[in-house]
Parts: structure tokens; C-alpha cells; sequence
């Protein structure tokens, strides 16, 4: 195989392997009815992944991060607005940076 | 499509103005990925992809973190297995955003579901979330089209910025010098507040935290977020019982 052959084929493959992944959640609970603690597994499972994400820049980062995130969070349940909130957080950090590592 | 109104548990709409709803909310995030897509071009380009090479990836793969990871492990011996299995390996964690959407993705055709879940990401799947729990708590009925909406806006800054770091853009290698590697903590520190957690979420999140430090202590990658979702799940699953538990369809 040449090599363009080789590593379209193996972009397919990668192609292939996240969709999978995209596409076997809804194809297992289709498949399921979840009971009582299957269904408070699933509840938690959204702000538990949010956390997950949030977690290593919010809390282990450094002290800029954590206060903007704090900020971000604190204009997120004031306002309630989306961008606001992303541009109060890049801002916050922006300008603590000049000041702490 | 099926074009009858939806009762709790029939089908749910899924329209255009859905799709629009959906992309506009996510255009202002998808302007912070973009600036990763110009990252992931630039890469590519200095790891020797040719354009074809990186734009189809970012066409046909479309995940942000695979792809940047499978840069690191692009050489001229290519290795295809190791390749496919980290990119499967990083992206597990779509398992369980997929499942947690399906309360919604079971009331479409199969098509629509999984036709949408081809654009699913972090950031589309993290919006759908927050704007169909809203509808639930206002008692509005979700437009379901607001995933594949949103998960388009994305899809398109992605390649366009892939194309743009390829082929034009020198000098943006550091993302953090301008805050933006922020923007993303931003965004899904906003949606967690969005999710408005109730005092029995209190625990499952802490767990979740903990968890995802801990691994992101001692395993490199992704894997922090999958053992915190777990860490989550599990804990809500033999805890005391939410009395939000019926609420979420």
C-alpha cells in the first residue's frame, strides 16, 4: 500500500472507532430499561462529566484559574447567559495572569 | 418526518428552526474551538500531513482531543493499531454523554439519533443538555434538532479552522497567551451552574472532582473525565434516592 493509502485508511478506522463511541450509548439504552439505580446512575452522569472536565483547570491549575472560575460561575447563575459568563471567565484569567503564575 | 406534535412520551420535533436554535447558541463556543482547529492544522502540517490528510481527519474523525493525540503519535512507520485504539480509548466518554442523552435521541427516528450523534461533541452535547433540562423545567417541549444544530456550528469551525491552520496561519502556537484555553473551563463551568444542582447532586459532584484529580494525577489524556463520570454515577447509584429522581424524563 502506499503510504497515502495506508493513512486514509487508517484516518477511516479512527473515523470509525469514535463514532462507535458517539453511537453506543443510545444504541445500549435502547436496548435497556433502566432500573431504579441505573436511572440515578444516568441522572448524576451529566454534571458528574461536567465537573470531571472542569476540575483539573478549576482546582489545579493555580490561583488565577480558580478565581475565575469562581467568577465564571458566579456570573453564570446571575446572568444566566452563555457568552457573558465565557467572556468573564477569559477575563478574569487574562488579567490575573499578569499578576500570579 | 414525522410532523405530529408530541405528547410525553411520542415523538419529539425535530425542525429546522431547531437546527438554527441549536447552531446560533453554539457559535460563540465554537469560535473557541475553532482556535484548537487552527492549532490541530498547524500540527499536522509541521508533523508532515499533507492537507488532505488533516482536513479528512478533521471531516471524518471530527474530535478534538483524538486528533491532537493521534499528532503525537504520527510517523512515517505508521501505527495503525495504536492509532485506532487511543483514538476509541479517548473518546469512551461519548459513550456515557450519548446515554445521557437518550431520553430525548429515543423519541426521534433512528435516523435523525444517530445521524446527529455523528456531530455530537463535548461542547454540542454539554448545550443540548443545558437547553433540554430548561425546556423540561419550563415545561416546554424540546426541539430534539437542537443537538444536531449545535453539534453543525461546531462541525463547521472545526474543518474551516483546520483548513485555515494548514494552509495560512503561522504563529498561533500558544493559545493560552490570550486566555483562551480558558474559554472551555469557562463554558462548562457556566452549564454546570446551568444544570442547577440540587443538594443530592452535591455529592455525586464532589465525587466526580475527586476522582477526575486523582487520575489526572497518574494517567495522562482523557481518562480523568471518564473516571469522574463514573465516580459520579456511581455514587448517586447506591446513595440515599434523589427527590428530583422523577423528574427528567
Amino acid at each position: 500500500m502506499t503510504p497515502l493509502a495506508t493513512s486514509l485508511l487508517t484516518i477511516c478506522g479512527m473515523a470509525v472507532a469514535t463514532y462507535i463511541s458517539r453511537a453506543a450509548g443510545l444504541m445500549l439504552m435502547s436496548r435497556v430499561t433502566p432500573g431504579v439505580r441505573m436511572r440515578r446512575f444516568m441522572h448524576a452522569i451529566p454534571g458528574a462529566i461536567l465537573a470531571s472536565i472542569v476540575a483539573p483547570s478549576a482546582l489545579a491549575a493555580g490561583p488565577a484559574e480558580a478565581v475565575a472560575t469562581l467568577a465564571t460561575a458566579l456570573t453564570a447563575w446571575r446572568f444566566g447567559n452563555l457568552p457573558l459568563a465565557m467572556l468573564a471567565g477569559v477575563a478574569v484569567v487574562l488579567g490575573l495572569r499578569q499578576f500570579v503564575g | 418526518m414525522n410532523a405530529q406534535s408530541s405528547p410525553a412520551s411520542g415523538r419529539l420535533s425535530f425542525s429546522l428552526g431547531g437546527v438554527l436554535a441549536g447552531f446560533r447558541a453554539c457559535v460563540p463556543v465554537s469560535l473557541g474551538v475553532a482556535v484548537y482547529g487552527v492549532l490541530f492544522g498547524l500540527l499536522a502540517r509541521q508533523k508532515g500531513l499533507s492537507w488532505l490528510e488533516a482536513q479528512s481527519m478533521s471531516l471524518f474523525v471530527f474530535a478534538g482531543a483524538s486528533q491532537l493525540i493521534a499528532l503525537d503519535l504520527w510517523g512515517p512507520d505508521l501505527p495503525v493499531v495504536s492509532l485506532i485504539a487511543t483514538t476509541f480509548i479517548v473518546n469512551l466518554r461519548h459513550v456515557l454523554m450519548g446515554a445521557a442523552l437518550s431520553p430525548q435521541l429515543l423519541r426521534l427516528g433512528a435516523a435523525q439519533a444517530f445521524g446527529s450523534l455523528f456531530f455530537m461533541t463535548d461542547e454540542s452535547w454539554a448545550l443540548a443538555l443545558g437547553r433540554w433540562a430548561d425546556d423540561s423545567r419550563r415545561g416546554r417541549a424540546s426541539d430534539a434538532a437542537f443537538l444536531l444544530g449545535a453539534g453543525l456550528a461546531v462541525y463547521t469551525f472545526w474543518n474551516a479552522s483546520t483548513a485555515l491552520g494548514h494552509v495560512l496561519v503561522r504563529g498561533l502556537d500558544d493559545p493560552a497567551r490570550y486566555g483562551l484555553d480558558f474559554a472551555f473551563t469557562a463554558v462548562f463551568t457556566a452549564l454546570l451552574v446551568g444544570l442547577r444542582p440540587r443538594r443530592a447532586d452535591v455529592l455525586p459532584l464532589l465525587a466526580a472532582t475527586g476522582a477526575a484529580l486523582l487520575v489526572l494525577r497518574f494517567c495522562p489524556g482523557k481518562w480523568y473525565i471518564l473516571a469522574g463520570a463514573l465516580a459520579g454515577g456511581l455514587t448517586a447509584a447506591v446513595g440515599p434516592p434523589a427527590q428530583a429522581e422523577e423528574q427528567r424524563p
